[in-house]
């Protein structure tokens, strides 16, 4: 085995992650804050009030990033769960399980934020644009992930078999939302295509960009706070868990 | 041949056996014995390649079972605490379907002698789910007098047996021993069988 | 291809032995298109309008009921195990297995199709294209399904996680399915969807036996 693939397997295993996680999480938080405030001051007060849509359009600075965000982690997700499928590594499956919270989240954010720009653009708060349902539906299968996961007691079963499902996922999403795209064009009466939106402004995409950072940096220092909790749940029998400065200091 | 090195088994938290070597050679058999829960079931579905070992190797005549995957399991039979026996089905089509899944052909008549072996003449056509638990583990037993494999791994395979069939198990083992076959079993009575090597968890 | 014969002649036995699972499906699919109307109203323009999209809701539904039991039977009897410990690759075996659970439970709502699009008024043109689709359509159905079969083998309130599971994947074959008639109605031409349809097929002939058997063999260890 070369040293390369060595070091990989350090940060692999839970022990040697959990402390390297703890010290990386201060830094996501910070990074979470400071791209937060320059995002939404863009957005709140640099960007221009759009000529058709007035105040309400500000929205997307929510709205986009998070239903990036949404499409993004399920991919991360997916990964995690197919290296945890390939090369048997147990951090791999803990990471998967600490994703899929933070990306339903996001993918009911898009949803949320969507209906409430739906109604003043659209008069009403839902209609079956071909982006909102496919959101819905990535929604749907970030539940069934958690769903499968919390139905299996067994820690490594449920990671197996979670990883199966993100799988057929990653390989049904682009079907989905393309099936849905053609669906919508067919029924194109119904709705309004989001498409033809005017040309962005300069400002709005740099809004949206820097919006779209904070949310990661907001999903990794989760992710990382998840998954720690994940491993002291798992590892509670192991000694270097019961040797833990925070363990030790609690109360018996 | 069968050899195991180094075998251990984590369920859940609990690690239930580590360091366990085992060997098993032509004529040879080895009773597993051990507590309830001390993971006599988990090793013997280890052996059959059910599920993968925390750590250690099996090998087939000094081949990775791992590497062998068909081959080993055509060479092996595997019961388990299950009947495997369908209750819509007849003991005959039972016997039939099951070979034809393992990619060999049983004719009726091999079959039906079989089922006779075992007591279960005048049953062949009635469906399982009308015989009595000892009768479906008879079921099973013919299908280890028709299924070719050199290695058998049986759990507990004389719970539920009457005093005959129990005989009849003990004669068809040591008819395969014999025959130059291995037996891995478990059983929580002493075996109704000479010479048994016994490996204690 | 003996030993996948043979577990679809075991699985059709098995089928024929306890009929009365078969024909719940069967009557739960006729009985779930029939209340549409009732709750709709009985206006021909309407129905006809509705009917691919009834049909095809209530034969995904139809064959969610009995997917639970696809595998569980074997599970719990002990025949899985020896599946698994076969000389024949199990990717196979849960190939057959598939195609019997079409043969039981997509083949006969393929057949009854027509007689339920005649209650909603369609035209022999459509009812052809919603057999065709739903030729194309029900063995995506038990290919998907079973994925989440096996999936859910063993685990906890199984057969309503199963359905939060596959009914999400079942998406693009409701939209192709139920389209391929009403572009048909419309004057578009169905063989967009259709093909579609074909495609889709052919992915999860290739994908599905893969994935059922990997979450098979976790549900076992």
């Amino acid at each position: 085995m070369n040293n390369k693939l060595v070091n990989w397997f350090k940060f692999g295993s839970p022990q040697s992650f959990y402390p390297l996680a703890g010290k990386m999480i201060p830094w996501f938080w910070a990074l979470a804050v400071v791209f937060g405030i320059i995002g939404l001051w863009i957005s709140f007060f640099v960007a221009p009030t759009d000529f058709q849509q007035g105040e309400g359009y500000r929205i997307i600075f929510i709205h986009v990033p998070a239903a990036w965000m949404s499409m993004f982690l399920y991919i991360v997700m997916a990964t995690w769960a197919g290296l945890g499928l390939a090369l048997n590594t147990r951090l791999s499956g803990m990471m998967a399980q600490a994703i899929a919270p933070t990306g339903a989240l996001m993918a009911f954010l898009s949803l949320w934020t969507g209906a409430i720009w739906g109604k003043p653009m659209w008069g009403a708060w839902w209609v079956w644009d071909a982006r909102l349902t496919s959101a819905l539906i990535l929604f749907f299968l970030y539940i069934g992930f958690i769903a499968l996961q919390a139905a299996i007691d067994d820690a490594r079963r449920a990671d197996k078999a979670g990883a199966i499902l993100a799988l057929v996922g990653v390989v049904n999403v682009p079907i989905i939302y393309f099936s849905v795209k053609w669906w919508n064009t067919l029924h194109q009466g119904a709705s309004v295509s989001l498409t033809k939106a005017p040309a962005m402004a300069a400002t709005m995409l740099w809004g949206m960009l820097i919006m779209a950072l904070a949310f990661w940096m907001y999903s990794i220092a989760v992710t990382l706070m998840r998954v720690r909790a994940i491993i002291l749940e798992r590892e509670a029998h192991t000694e270097w868990v019961k040797n833990l400065s925070e363990i030790q200091g609690e109360p018996k | 041949m069968l050899t195991a090195t180094g075998l251990s088994c984590v369920r859940g938290e609990r690690r239930l056996f580590a360091g366990l070597d085992l060997a098993v050679g032509p004529g040879e058999w080895l009773h597993v014995q051990g507590e309830n829960g001390a993971g006599k079931t988990s090793l013997l579905r280890i052996l059959a390649t059910l599920s993968p070992p925390a750590e250690g190797e099996i090998r087939w005549h000094n081949e990775p079972v791992a590497a062998l995957a068909e081959d080993y399991r055509r060479a092996m039979l595997f019961l388990g605490h299950h009947g495997a026996v369908k209750e819509e089905l007849t003991p005959l089509e039972n016997l039939t379907l099951a070979a034809q899944l393992d990619g060999t052909t049983l004719d009726a008549a091999t079959a039906l002698q079989a089922l006779v072996r075992f007591g279960l003449r005048g049953r062949e056509d009635l469906a399982v789910r009308f015989l009595s638990a000892g009768q479906k583990r008879r079921v099973l037993l013919a299908r280890l007098a028709v299924r070719k494999a050199s290695l058998w791994i049986l759990d507990e395979p004389f719970t539920a047996l009457d005093v005959k069939a129990v005989a009849m198990l003990s004669g068809l083992i040591e008819e395969h021993l014999a025959a130059g076959g291995m037996a891995i079993l478990t059983s929580h009575q002493s075996m109704p069988l000479p010479n048994g090597k016994v490996l204690s968890i | 291809m003996h030993s996948v014969i043979a577990i679809i002649r075991r699985d059709l036995l098995l089928a024929m032995r306890r009929k009365s699972e078969v024909l719940t499906a069967l009557f739960f699919f006729i009985i779930v298109v029939s209340l549409f109307p009732l709750g709709i109203g009985p206006e021909s323009a309407l129905l006809r309008k509705i009917a691919p999209g009834v049909i095809w809701v209530s034969a995904l539904l139809a064959t969610m009921l009995g997917l639970a039991r696809l595998f569980a039977p074997d599970h719990a009897d002990g025949t899985l195990e020896q599946m698994v410990l076969s000389p024949t690759p199990l990717g196979l075996l849960v190939a057959g297995k598939i195609v019997a659970h079409w043969i039981t439970t997509g083949l006969p709502l393929v057949l009854l199709a027509p007689v339920l699009g005649i209650q909603f008024d369609l035209d022999r043109g459509a009812l052809g294209i919603l057999v065709l689709a739903l030729l194309l359509g029900t063995p995506l159905l038990s290919l998907i399904g079973a994925i989440g079969a096996a999936l859910t083998l063993g685990v906890r309130g199984g057969g309503v996680l199963l359905s939060l599971l596959v009914l999400p994947l079942y998406v693009p074959a409701l939209i192709f399915g139920a389209g391929a008639v009403e572009s048909h109605v419309s004057g578009l031409g169905a063989g967009g969807h259709l093909s579609l349809l074909a495609a889709l097929l052919a992915l999860a002939v290739f994908f599905a036996p893969w994935a059922t058997t990997a979450a098979l063999r976790i549900a076992l260890e």
